[in-house]
């Protein structure tokens, strides 16, 4: 996988699943969605099954970090798969409501 | 990153809410239409192969559709100001040619002659959906791609271009608004025009929580007063003369009967605290945030919310009273610092230049790179100071400081005490050529209805509460001050007017 870019656009394999990076500490990052690599546009994979424990789904709007926090990702399509770093589950990220300014 | 992908994940989730309602017409577009127009007119762009969507008219359906068009199509969008003089505009077409111009039809014969630009009217943009090439959701993710340039309202000399990235935007949005948060019931009334940031902002920040918006494109304080009625609208922007007028028409009324009215939030420019506290008692059941921003900053960068609204209403401290004129604290992810002259850094309390950094500060103009310094902190000439918890209270321009004898005045300080006096409306205080001095104190004042201006009393008011240096050695009454349409006190026409009756 090349370099994981800020702004990158990623699709699970096993599912309907996408995410956006929102932030990302740089180098080769291999993110996975219910146990199967991710995919950039374009790029394609051989079928796969989603990974029973990767499988508590994905909520469109929500951000994702690894426990360090040094890579944030959105999720802008719901989808079955959770997303993994190294085999280590993502975490959602919680945010905080501000009040309604535009 | 793309601020096409905040409206696919809207019209993903809820492709048959109501999206955008002309309020002068009532025509609405829902989500899954704005995206298959946003498709239709990228196609057109880029056949067209121009680098820029002008768009130059009010406020309509038009305004969203051009705006992720142009994100689909991978040009920036360039919102005109339509109250700009026919060689004005041309001026600045001329600095964003080849260009796809979207506006209404009477404009087209004169502006269509023009070399590189592509003319189309508004309607095209509303009601053909037909297009010769299908596009697939291929926008670009680059984040450093331009989404927006926006011409500075020039104050001061020639207009300057903003530029505005998608990611500059993108993480606007996403540091500030939860996704899906809007009930379906819920209405935002949008009054401040396209070519402003904020009104960039309202389409962004509405369309990501999946709200209705309500475009009132001319504003009066009646049609505003009739929309939020009509749409019962829960949430609205305006910049403090709007409030005010909304406050007159209302005058009389013991209650504006706006209960579904959740938030109203104000900022681009000083709200005047008479003009708060009647809004406060007129919308009880309201929440008012004051919102502060730049267009080199995406918008909004500090907010005072209804919370610390009521804490600081409610506080008998001085002290802690006085944050209800203050723009509250940074945002998440934005830091700000108050700096002097020499880049230094001063503490609470001290006035100096605010300067702000974040992942949505651009700071940048086409033509002129960026200006934030290596460290990403972007000087945004406003004079102002922060308290030791972090409240930012705004001075007016950095440029509008006065020197006199050595000495540096803030006009905003020497404002806030006329503003004080029981007949004082509006005030504005400039520096005036002066022979002893190098720049004496003057100052505009308007008085209150039926209430009338004693100049010598207001001077020894102002004695009474600061140093003798600050008393306004001239002081004229004046029916109105000279604003612009987005509320901008056009202080160099004060200066003008107070400079030539000082020499004279």
């Amino acid at each position: 996988m090349p370099e994981l870019k800020t702004g990158a656009r990623l699709k699970s394999s096993v599912c309907d699943g996408e995410i956006m990076v929102v932030a990302t500490p740089g180098g080769d990052i291999d993110i996975t969605c219910g146990g199967s690599p991710m995919l950039l546009p374009g790029e394609e994979a051989a079928p796969a099954e989603l990974n029973p424990d990767h499988a508590v789904g994905i909520v469109i709007g929500k951000r994702y970090i690894t426990p360090d926090e040094t890579l944030e990702v959105l999720c802008v399509k719901a989808g079955q798969g959770s997303l993994a770093v190294n085999g280590e589950l993502l975490l959602q990220k919680d945010t905080k409501k501000l009040p309604k300014t535009d | 990153m793309n601020i096409m992908m905040l409206l696919e994940m809207t019209s993903g989730a809820f492709p048959d809410r109501v999206a955008f309602t002309d309020g002068s017409t009532g025509v609405s577009l829902t989500y899954a239409q704005l995206f298959e127009k946003a498709r239709a007119r990228g196609a057109s762009v880029r056949d067209s192969k121009a680098q820029r969507l002008v768009k130059l008219d009010v406020s309509n359906l038009a305004t969203p559709v051009s705006l992720f068009a142009s994100a689909w199509a991978g040009v920036p969008y360039v919102p005109l100001n339509y109250r700009l003089t026919d060689a004005e505009i041309e001026a600045l077409l001329e600095r964003v040619t080849p260009a796809f111009l979207v506006t209404e039809p009477k404009r087209v014969p004169a502006l269509g002659d023009l070399s590189d630009v592509h003319c189309s009217t508004t309607s095209y943009f509303i009601d053909d959906d037909n297009h010769a090439n299908v596009l697939d959701a291929d926008w670009s993710m680059d984040p450093d791609e331009v989404a927006v340039l926006l011409f500075t309202s020039g104050t001061t000399g020639v207009p300057k271009a903003a530029v505005l990235r998608h990611k500059h935007l993108v993480s606007y949005i996403l540091s500030s608004v939860e996704f899906a948060c809007a009930e379906e019931d819920e209405a935002a009334l949008v009054c401040v025009p396209p070519y402003h940031i904020a009104g960039i902002a309202a389409v962004l920040s509405s369309v990501y929580s999946g709200r209705h918006v309500v475009q009132l494109p001319n504003f009066s304080a009646e049609a505003w007063i009739e929309l939020a009625h009509q749409h019962k609208v829960s949430t609205a922007f305006v910049v403090p003369t709007m409030l005010a007028r909304i406050v007159d028409a209302l005058e009389g009324q013991g209650s504006a009967n706006m209960p579904h009215l959740k938030n109203l939030s104000y900022g681009g420019g000083k709200m005047p605290l008479s003009v708060i506290e009647k809004a406060m008692v007129l919308f009880p059941d309201t929440d008012f945030s004051n919102a502060y921003g730049l267009t080199e900053t995406s918008s909004t960068i500090a907010v005072l919310g209804p919370e610390q609204h009521r804490i600081a209403q409610a506080s008998s401290d001085e002290h802690l009273r006085r944050r209800l004129v203050s723009v509250g604290q940074a945002l998440p992810g934005v830091e700000i610092e108050i700096r002097d002259e020499e880049g230094r850094v001063l503490g609470a309390g001290e006035r100096g230049e605010i300067y702000v950094r974040g992942e949505q500060v651009s700071g940048e103009y086409e033509g002129r790179g960026s200006v934030t310094d290596s460290e990403g902190w972007f000087p945004t000439r406003d004079a102002g100071s922060m308290d030791e918890e972090g409240y930012l209270f705004l001075e007016g321009r950095a440029d509008d400081v006065i020197v006199r004898g050595g000495e540096n005045l803030s006009p905003g300080e020497i404002e806030d005490v006329l503003l004080a006096h029981p007949t004082v409306l509006d005030a504005a205080v400039v520096g005036v050529p002066d022979e002893q001095w190098g720049e004496g104190v003057a100052a505009a004042v308007v008085a209150r209805k039926e209430k009338t201006i004693d100049v010598a009393e207001l001077q020894a008011f102002v004695k009474e509460h600061l140093r003798s240096s600050r008393v306004p050695q001239l002081m004229e009454v004046w029916d109105e001050l000279p604003y612009n349409e987005t509320g901008k006190l056009l202080r160099r026409i004060v200066k003008a007017r107070l400079s030539g009756d000082a020499v004279n």
